[in-house]
């Protein structure tokens, strides 16, 4: 009987060289005249074990990792195929702490499933999300979504419930699902992990909204940095539409929703919802006002749903399991469950998805294992380039929108970068403030020129011109930036630089310059 | 009358592509990506092209075009190697790699080599961020790299 053996095809594994394992596991597994098969599954999201190769035992799935080329001879040796004993060996792959510790909602099949098998899909839950909501009327799914509490997973945390009401109330010859997977947050990979890993999930999400919307197109707005993501999705796409679960009858329902995968073109502006709207017409990607709402006015100014790629995704066990399954998880306004993302200089990076409330200092640190250089955590910074950094003493803080908030700072797309001591916090304010200059979509101008005199600014303190009225001029923009910009680049962009600024002063007032001779 | 007059072949290729496209909503983007794949950049003597079959002004095109950071204005060179430069990469010594790729390659970002075999591109997060720091290489990612790992990049783009 064969052998079926797990070698992940996420972008992460790949970059750490899966598939030079999964091509050696396959010749020596011929030279050796082993019947095997090797899944191209998605990652369980244990980035430091990656690759993770896995092997079915009638035990259950048993862990390698991370595992090497050069290893493959030795672990075949010592009987891999069976799930045999080797330094490498993990135990069962459920059993590492790191995962048995989760709450997996919305990543319950990523890893576990060939991510372009639809059998998987069905096998592991997969369509009765969809079947269920093709029996509900459209009012009834908008209102089992807003009783989950379910908010925007992207960053706004804006109730997903109250934004489909909004637009199954519009009225319009034809409505739009347009799914924001232009991730371009450093420190975060849902979104791509979801899309490579399980893309049927979001298929299924984006179905749902269209029947409880009325929509009947859908455009997966994805990034040009992401290839894999995009080739998986199209491949799923495909198959989902050759087995009806896309196109004029869904699932066979009568009411028609398709969808294609739309590319950017390196626009990190292209993340907020109406400079995406914007870019998927084929427009430059400038922001939009608001009003009008991309609710009532959004791609080519029909009514649109902007979701981001883990709201979608997380509509389906929603709708399978219930509005109060999911709201039974989290804190506070903010319920369900959260994939956290923990990156940079962290020893056990990857992605931990669970229900809202664990403090940061638990995330860093005992989930995390602290840094990965082995020094001590001086910052995290949380919510990507435009999120706040947070010194160790604010390590009490609860993952949760509204407690983030409480202390000047945003969980966005839920990623957490980790930076030892040798960091220099002025050096990344510096940054943030560069990263707004070079990203800024031009239309306003407290982003446009706010952003580039931030950055002179950053340079006058670290050469102690004047570094007390600089200080406070880089304030002042930030002040201007927060409350005068059109949308979060500008907005936002003061939350690392202030957090840097006021949690770690000691970096802004670098040892005076000696006077250079005359 | 042609108006394709510069460039016919570029026209001639240019109005293939719109043609095959132009029946997208929103078909800008699709089209310039597909022109890029075919040219390696998106020539001069398509803008007018596209303009007249879509029924835009050259200048929104080339707004469009000079917009977005992937649209190149002359043929990258052979390898394309981006280094991604955003904060997780910073927190596990990117900048360094950054400084030591460019050393070995004698060039700046946005450059490329003297023989033309590597064009040098910073790209801000190619969602690695648990294994960086991490670069693209032709679109093939490498994570988890070092100083080793950064000269092999650069020796296999040199070839």
């Amino acid at each position: 009987m064969t052998v079926r053996l797990y070698v992940p095809r996420d972008a992460a594994a790949l970059a750490l060289g899966a598939d030079r394992v999964a091509k050696r596991l396959a010749d020596e597994a011929a030279r050796r005249g082993l019947d095997v098969t090797i899944v191209r599954n998605g990652s369980r999201g244990m980035h430091w074990l990656e690759p993770l190769v896995e092997v079915e035992t009638a035990a259950g799935r048993i862990a390698y990792g991370p595992v090497k080329p050069s290893d493959v001879p030795g672990l075949l040796d010592a009987g891999l195929t069976e799930g045999k004993a080797h330094p490498l060996c993990l135990g069962k792959t459920e059993e590492i702490p790191f995962l048995r510790n989760q709450t997996r909602l919305t990543f319950a099949r990523c890893g576990v499933t060939d991510p372009l098998s639809l059998d998987d899909y069905k096998a592991h839950g997969g369509l009765l999300g969809l079947e269920r909501a093709i029996a509900m009327a459209p009012a009834d799914i908008v209102r089992e979504v807003t009783d989950s509490g379910l908010r925007g997973r992207g960053g706004a945390g804006f109730p997903t419930g109250i934004k489909w009401k909004t637009v199954l109330e519009a009225s319009g010859e034809k409505k739009y699902i347009v799914c924001n997977a232009d991730e371009g947050d450093s420190g975060t990979f849902a979104d791509r992990m979801i899309m490579e890993g399980d893309p049927f999930v979001l298929i299924e999400g984006m179905a749902i909204a269209g029947l409880a919307t009325g929509a009947t197109r859908g455009y997966i707005y994805t990034r040009s940095e992401y290839p894999h993501a995009i080739a998986a999705m199209s491949d799923a796409i495909d198959i989902a539409r050759a087995a009806g679960i896309l196109g004029p009858s869904v699932l066979g329902s009568g009411k028609a929703f398709d969808m294609e995968v739309r590319t950017g073109a390196g626009a990190y502006v292209c993340g907020e919802e109406t400079a995406l709207l914007n870019s998927l017409e084929g427009k430059r990607g400038v922001v939009r006002a608001k009003p009008p709402l991309p609710a009532l006015q959004g791609f080519l100014g029909r009514p649109t749903v902007v979701n981001n790629v883990i709201s979608l995704a997380s509509v389906p066990v929603v709708l399978e399991k219930g509005a109060a399954h999911y709201r039974d998880f989290g804190m506070g306004r903010s319920r369900g469950t959260i994939p956290i993302q923990i990156a940079g200089n962290v020893k056990h990076g990857g992605l931990y998805e669970t229900a809202f409330g664990l403090t940061l200092g638990e995330i860093v640190d005992a989930i995390g294992g602290g840094t990965a250089t082995g020094r001590p955590v001086r910052a995290v910074q949380v919510g990507g380039p435009l999120g706040a950094y947070f010194p160790r003493a604010l390590f009490d803080t609860p993952f949760d929108y509204e407690a983030f908030a409480a202390k000047d700072g945003l969980i966005g797309h839920a990623g957490i970068t980790v930076f030892d001591d040798t960091v220099d916090m002025l050096k990344q304010a510096r940054f943030a403030m560069e990263f707004c200059a070079v990203e800024s979509c031009g239309k306003c101008t407290p982003c446009r020129i706010g952003s580039t005199r931030g950055v002179e600014t950053a340079d006058k303190i670290a050469q102690g011109i004047e570094p007390e009225k600089n200080r406070e001029l880089l304030t002042d923009l930030c002040n201007t930036m927060k409350f005068g910009s059109l949308c979060a680049l500008g907005g936002f962009t003061p939350y690392p630089v202030m957090s840097a600024l006021t949690h770690f002063p000691e970096d802004f007032s670098p040892a005076p310059l000696a006077e250079a001779a005359e | 009358m042609n108006v394709h007059v510069a460039g016919s072949d570029v026209g001639t290729k240019t109005l293939a592509i719109v043609g095959a496209l132009k029946g997208l909503e929103g078909p800008l983007l699709p089209i310039l990506h597909e022109i890029q794949a075919e040219f390696g950049y998106v020539p001069q003597e398509s803008l007018p092209v596209i303009a007249k079959e879509l029924n835009l002004s050259r200048a929104e095109v080339h707004g469009v075009v000079t917009f977005y950071h992937d649209y190149r204005d002359h043929p990258a060179g052979r390898h394309v190697l981006k280094l991604c430069r955003a904060e997780a990469c910073q927190s596990m010594g990117g900048d360094d790699i950054a400084e030591r790729v460019k050393a070995l390659l004698g060039i700046d970002f946005h450059q490329t080599t003297l023989d033309g075999a590597v064009t040098l591109e910073p790209v801000y997060c190619l969602g690695l961020c648990s294994c960086a720091p991490s670069a693209m290489l032709d679109g093939a990612v490498h994570g988890r790299l070092d100083a080793d790992l950064a000269a092999e990049l650069v020796a296999e783009a040199r070839r």
